[in-house]
């Protein structure tokens, strides 16, 4: 087993840690390479950051008031549900 | 049922519709899946009134969400995303041949003040409509519903392989977007 990762295999590692459990042996590697570099530290905190960010994102556009319906797509839902009505 | 119903599109109709823009990010289909949800609301007897209406519409409305970013992803040739030699763009020229860092990832950190990030989610917005679309689509699929790695698989027919492939290019490309973006403003 190769120990050493390069900085592009670590990226894929930490871009899979978040959608599942890892292996040992990648843990393990991945671990390693982590102590020993900074960059990769960083793209690990962007990773979790973007889902932060992506989280409030939606939940701004949730809360923005602003964003309604058209009425042209009120009128054509209302329609819809008579027609489905009878 | 039906004056339920309209009451519902006329309190409930504008949240839902931001509800679905949100995850679908396209105007047409977020209206789509509010119609879907209101007829689907006609036909169900479940709503007994435990839970709030705009709960259980939102309910409803999430599976309609999640059929619809199915069909984004699907719309084209899941192969011809996948496939990682093709260099229509430039986010797999992160690495040199030796698998080091071509410019090493920055610091990015959620600015503190309300209009910095107001800025910054705007950024973040044409950052995702700048990806590819159906990396768009996985990456909301995945990250925001929090679905199951597993699951997605089974949605997409396809396998982890590709699944992992398009969360790594769509994760490698918002964070670069961002950093060139948010922090070279």
């Amino acid at each position: 087993m190769k120990l050493m990762l390069t900085c592009k295999q670590a990226s894929q590692i930490i871009s899979q840690s978040l959608d599942k459990p890892l292996s040992w042996s990648d843990r393990l590697k991945l671990k390693f390479h982590l102590i020993i570099c900074a960059a990769c530290n960083r793209f690990n905190q962007q990773l979790h950051w973007l889902n932060t960010a992506v989280k409030r994102l939606i939940q701004a556009t949730e809360n923005d008031d602003t964003i309604q319906l058209s009425l042209e797509a009120k009128a054509r839902m209302t329609k819809a549900i008579a027609a489905r009505k009878h | 049922m039906t004056k339920n119903v309209n009451d519902w599109l006329t309190e409930h109709g504008d949240y839902l519709y931001r509800f679905a823009l949100a995850r679908l990010r396209d105007p047409h289909q977020a209206e789509d899946a509010v119609q879907e949800t209101m007829l689907a609301a006609i036909k169900s007897n479940s709503f007994e009134g435990a839970s709030s209406a705009r709960t259980w519409l939102t309910g409803i409305l999430k599976h309609k969400v999640i059929d619809l970013q199915r069909k984004q992803i699907r719309e084209q040739p899941i192969s011809d995303l996948v496939d990682l030699e093709s260099s229509d763009t430039s986010m797999d020229d992160f690495f040199d041949a030796s698998g080091h860092w071509l410019e090493k990832p920055q610091t990015l950190e959620m600015p503190e003040n309300a209009l910095q990030q107001k800025q910054f989610l705007s950024i973040l917005n044409s950052c995702l409509d700048k990806l590819p679309s159906k990396l768009a689509a996985i990456f909301m699929m995945r990250d925001v519903h929090e679905t199951e790695n597993d699951n997605i698989c089974k949605e997409l027919n396809i396998s982890t392989t590709n699944a992992w492939v398009m969360l790594y290019r769509a994760r490698m490309g918002l964070r670069k977007c961002l950093e060139i973006q948010w922090l070279a403003r």
